[in-house]
């Protein structure tokens, strides 16, 4: 077991390195001179040939790529994105301070999703082909169609506006929690409702389930720790990736409810043309992504104890 | 651009050569889900076609002393804060939203087939480093890696194109090489090779009338995805710039008038998620008829 | 018929609904089982064998339509609710299925799985129920039980697990046993094995057992009774040495001289039976077997034959011309 966390914790390694490759190949797409631009943020009129050769050494944009590739990589490693273009802060400060209202927002998302999701997912699943089922169906449908801005938008008109019941902005207390919350975790509710119950289906079929029966287990104990027990493995690795991807399409909802995450920073950050930030941003995101993505994978390893062994020794017949 | 768009997407929506064409329609008719996709995804497209003929008024058209206008029969649908057409703008807008969502999904779905078959034919050090970089782009939500490339190349709609393809080829090139490694595992293809089927006889043969159905299913649902990361994206002002009409960018200039004129905010989203849906109803029905052994 | 019968199956009829209408897979099955007795129940694969034991157990799909009787100690179940079923099932009826790899829970450990057998109809609490758990493990030869309880299924092979399999049948004493194709998923070595340790273990409870098999052949050391089925109907029955030596059917004639057996030691051929089984959703007029049936007449795709008395005893055939193939497989074995 040990080795198995080991062996998947160092698979992550070069994809960690990937995505800082990936990120400061972005912020080389930028067109301009990032020096020139930099002056002209900071102090408001065009530098001198003296004064560029200054900022370029600051930000040693006069080396070849690749080494300011591995000094950027080096900084990183040690938690030291640089300097943000328009503040002047540092990078990893900035998105520190803003990524607690992120983690907050993703995790209430992810709330409404499971409370709305798993009961809906698992009274279609047993009764299958009824109307609740059908429902359930066209609701993940349209859920996984409509446009999470838009629903944010069309949420906000009705309690905001209409209502006047919630704030539609800022960071007040709770009340300014629903309605972001709301937005981001219905469209995954859908998704994941659909996918308990076509999980479930598909264990209910299963031969250890009649067995279940013929030992005449109550219908509730048979759901709980034969077909849940079984079934749950998948849909909580569905969630845990649906959390990673709330904290990516955030940076939407953050925009739109003035919610001062790290997904408003990047978007700010790219009207500013900020490419430090932008790519500091890509990288914290990018580990952050990684980091959910082996949970994920550890608790299902923990859930099916099958999986366990495959990574210990060969699997078993 | 968006003709170019038509003509190149064209073996994507239609039935594919390799099946008959009479027989999977006639299964499609059949399923009322996939009938209903494929009526709506007909009509949107009819309708973004023709726009120039049957739109009431010029998309650009102002007329500030008619802005907000109610329902009438000049504007069927009312006016936008600049007293613009809101029918108008919503047919051109579908032009952009529905043939550029068109185009992206063509151009990844070409690069992932020839991504996915370099890598499962290859195998060895190519197939490896080809998947570490499917690897590193799928370690990522591809919207925000969208959103990263496009804000530092600078908005504007062929910018968001470009950031669009370069990370959402990925899932394509990984179903291809799936379906590649494991068709050459199949019996049935082993058994043409030891016929003494040529290589190639055995791909177009036995090969590729497996990965049509399985590609053909994601294509749909991803041109969906697409449509629907393309207006979110454009309603973050990365895409076309004004005076241009583009569904997510209808949404983000009305967003200023939300308390006044909430109005604004219906048909562009009610467009959006009609048309993900459409995407959404032909793949569910389609990957019931073309590919029975999924489980959906 | 010395003893009341514990479980009496009259003219059991199973139909699916499909999208072809209703499909019959059992038709008008009867038969009774005595306390203690072990019966077999043979047919090929779509015969309605299986669909018969789930029926009796209330373990049918959702679109099965059942109509018949089936009476434990004079009990219908199959007109018994849900919970008496859920009583029934475990605590008076133990089952033991076709595929012990997927039989078992995954994720639960293999004690468990037999404790919760017992806690779901004794009046065991958990330390009790666990003890009995590991006195079964030991009983169908499961080596170091208390180890054993505690690992996952996919720890234990095929046989293995089908000795838990019937270590959960057997945990609450029930009064019948069904083995639905207990050894067709295991190796040949492992079948016999399995198959006395279902006798002895039986025995030793005192339950009655249903086995249900494709194979004849498994069912000669270990029946006293056997129902011959084909076409969800029953063909034959009567007691082993009746359907051995005395078989009345054309079918059951078909299916021993398919068997290798070990009292004939010298044969010279194995005769399959021509054809395949008739598709449930379009079976043949008459006999539902004359299409393969190598002393059809016309009489057969005519008339349906009534399963009758054949001889004196308590064996059955549903042949319209029984008594003569009684006497040529009499005649087959004296020369």
């Amino acid at each position: 077991m040990a080795s198995y966390i080991a062996r998947r914790v160092a698979y992550l390694i070069p994809i960690w390195l990937g995505i800082t490759l990936l990120a400061f190949l972005i912020s080389t797409l930028a067109p301009g001179d990032p020096a020139q631009i930099y002056f002209q943020r900071t102090r408001g009129r065009q530098p001198t040939q003296q004064e560029l050769q200054i900022v370029r050494e600051r930000f040693n944009l006069d080396e070849p790529v690749v080494e300011q590739y591995l000094s950027w990589l080096s900084g990183a490693v040690r938690g030291d994105l640089g300097v943000s273009f328009t503040t002047g802060k540092p990078v990893l400060d900035e998105l520190l301070l803003r990524f607690p209202a992120t983690l907050t927002l993703a995790f209430w998302a992810t709330v409404v999703t499971v409370v709305v999701a798993i009961p809906i997912g698992i009274l279609a699943a047993i009764r299958r082909n009824s109307v609740l089922d059908q429902v359930t169906r066209a609701m993940s449908m349209l859920g996984a169609s409509i446009p999470s801005f838009w629903l944010a938008l069309l949420l906000i008109i009705l309690f905001s506006v209409k209502l006047q019941w919630l704030p539609a902005s800022g960071q007040q207390g709770w009340e300014s929690l629903i309605l972001p919350a709301l937005a981001l975790g219905l469209g995954d509710a859908a998704v994941v409702a659909r996918l308990t119950r076509s999980s479930l289906l598909e264990i209910i079929n299963e031969d250890y389930v009649k067995t279940a029966r013929a030992k005449g287990l109550s219908e509730g104990r048979i759901m709980i720790r034969h077909i849940l027990r079984n079934g749950m493995g998948a849909v909580v690795t569905q969630i845990g990736l649906a959390f990673g991807f709330l904290l990516a399409y955030s940076a939407i909802v953050e925009v739109i409810f003035v919610w001062p995450g790290i997904g408003r920073l990047a978007v700010d950050a790219i009207g500013q043309r900020d490419y430090t930030m932008i790519q500091g941003f890509v990288v914290f995101a990018g580990s952050i992504f990684v980091l959910i993505n082996l949970a994920v994978d550890l608790s299902y390893m923990w859930l099916d104890p099958r999986v366990t062994l495959s990574g210990d020794k060969a699997v078993a017949g | 651009m968006a003709d170019a768009a038509v003509t190149a997407s064209a073996p994507e929506l239609q039935a594919p050569a390799l099946l008959p064409p009479r027989s999977l329609l006639r299964q499609l008719g059949g399923d009322r889900t996939a009938l209903a996709g494929l009526v709506i995804l007909v009509l949107m497209y009819t309708a973004a076609l023709a726009a120039p003929m049957i739109a009431p008024q010029d998309p650009n058209e102002q007329d500030v002393g008619n802005r907000y206008a109610p329902v009438s029969f000049e504007h069927p649908l009312g006016t936008d804060n600049l007293g613009r057409d809101e029918l108008s703008r919503l047919l051109y807008g579908a032009r952009v939203s529905l043939f550029t969502a068109l185009g992206v999904g063509v151009a990844i779905l070409a690069i992932g087939i020839v991504v996915g078959s370099i890598a499962g034919f290859a195998g060895g050090f190519v197939d490896g480093l080809l998947m570490r970089i499917v690897d590193v782009l799928l370690a990522f939500p591809s919207l925000l890696l969208a959103l990263a490339i496009t804000g530092m190349l600078g908005p504007g709609l062929l910018h968001l194109m470009v950031g669009m393809v370069a990370v959402w080829w990925t899932d394509y090139a990984r179903m291809m090489r799936g379906l590649v490694l494991s068709m050459r595992e199949r019996p049935f293809v082993e058994s043409a090779r030891a016929v003494g089927l040529p290589g190639r006889l055995v791909a177009s043969r036995h090969v590729l009338p497996n990965i049509v159905g399985p590609v053909i299913v994601l294509g749909t649902v991803q041109t969906g995805r697409l449509l629907l990361a393309l207006s979110a994206l454009s309603f973050l002002g990365l895409g076309v710039q004004p005076p241009t009409s583009e569904w997510g960018a209808m949404l983000s200039e009305g967003q200023q008038y939300l308390a006044s004129a909430p109005q604004l905010m219906v048909y562009p989203g009610i467009a959006i998620t009609l048309a993900a849906l459409g995407f959404n109803l032909l793949g569910d029905g389609l990957r019931d008829v073309l590919d029975p052994t999924m489980e959906h | 018929m010395g003893q009341a019968s514990l479980l009496e199956v009259r003219d059991l009829t199973v139909a699916f609904e499909s999208r072809y209408g209703l499909i019959q897979a059992v038709n008008g099955m009867s038969f009774t089982l005595k306390p203690g007795e072990r019966i077999g129940i043979v047919g090929e694969s779509g015969s309605g064998k299986s669909v018969t034991a789930h029926a009796i157990t209330g373990l049918q799909p959702s679109n099965a339509r059942v109509s018949g009787e089936a009476r434990l100690d004079g009990v219908d179940l199959l007109r018994a609710s849900k919970r008496e079923m859920r009583r029934v099932r475990g605590e008076r009826i133990g089952m033991v299925f076709q595929n012990p790899l997927h039989c078992l829970n995954p994720a639960m450990k293999i004690g468990a799985q037999i404790e919760e057998a017992v806690l779901a109809h004794t009046g065991a609490n958990k330390n009790e129920a666990r003890q009995r758990a590991l006195e079964l493990l030991d009983q169908v030869g499961i080596p170091s039980p208390s180890r054993s309880a505690q690992e996952h299924p996919h720890h234990f092979s095929g046989g293995m697990r089908q000795r838990v399999m019937i270590a959960i049948a057997l945990a609450c004493s029930p009064q019948i046993v069904i083995a639905d194709e207990p050894t067709t998923a295991l190796d040949v070595t492992i079948q016999a094995q399995i198959i006395d340790l279902l006798a002895e273990t039986c025995e030793k409870y005192g339950a009655a057992v249903i086995l249900i098999t494709h194979d004849l052949g498994i069912l000669a050391g270990f029946a006293e009774r056997i129902v011959v089925m084909y076409a969800g109907r029953v063909a034959e029955q009567g007691d082993v040495d009746s359907i051995y030596y005395r078989p009345a059917h054309p079918y059951t004639l078909g299916l021993l001289q398919s068997v290798t057996r070990i009292d004939e030691a010298r044969r010279d051929r194995l005769v399959p039976i021509a054809g395949n089984p008739p598709s449930p959703v379009l079976l043949p007029s008459g006999c539902v077997f004359h299409p393969r049936c190598p002393y059809a007449q016309t009489v057969c795709s005519e008339k349906v034959p009534a399963l009758e008395r054949v001889g004196g005893t308590d064996h059955l055939a549903a042949c319209h011309f029984a008594d003569e193939i009684g006497a040529l497989r009499a005649v087959n074995t004296a020369s």
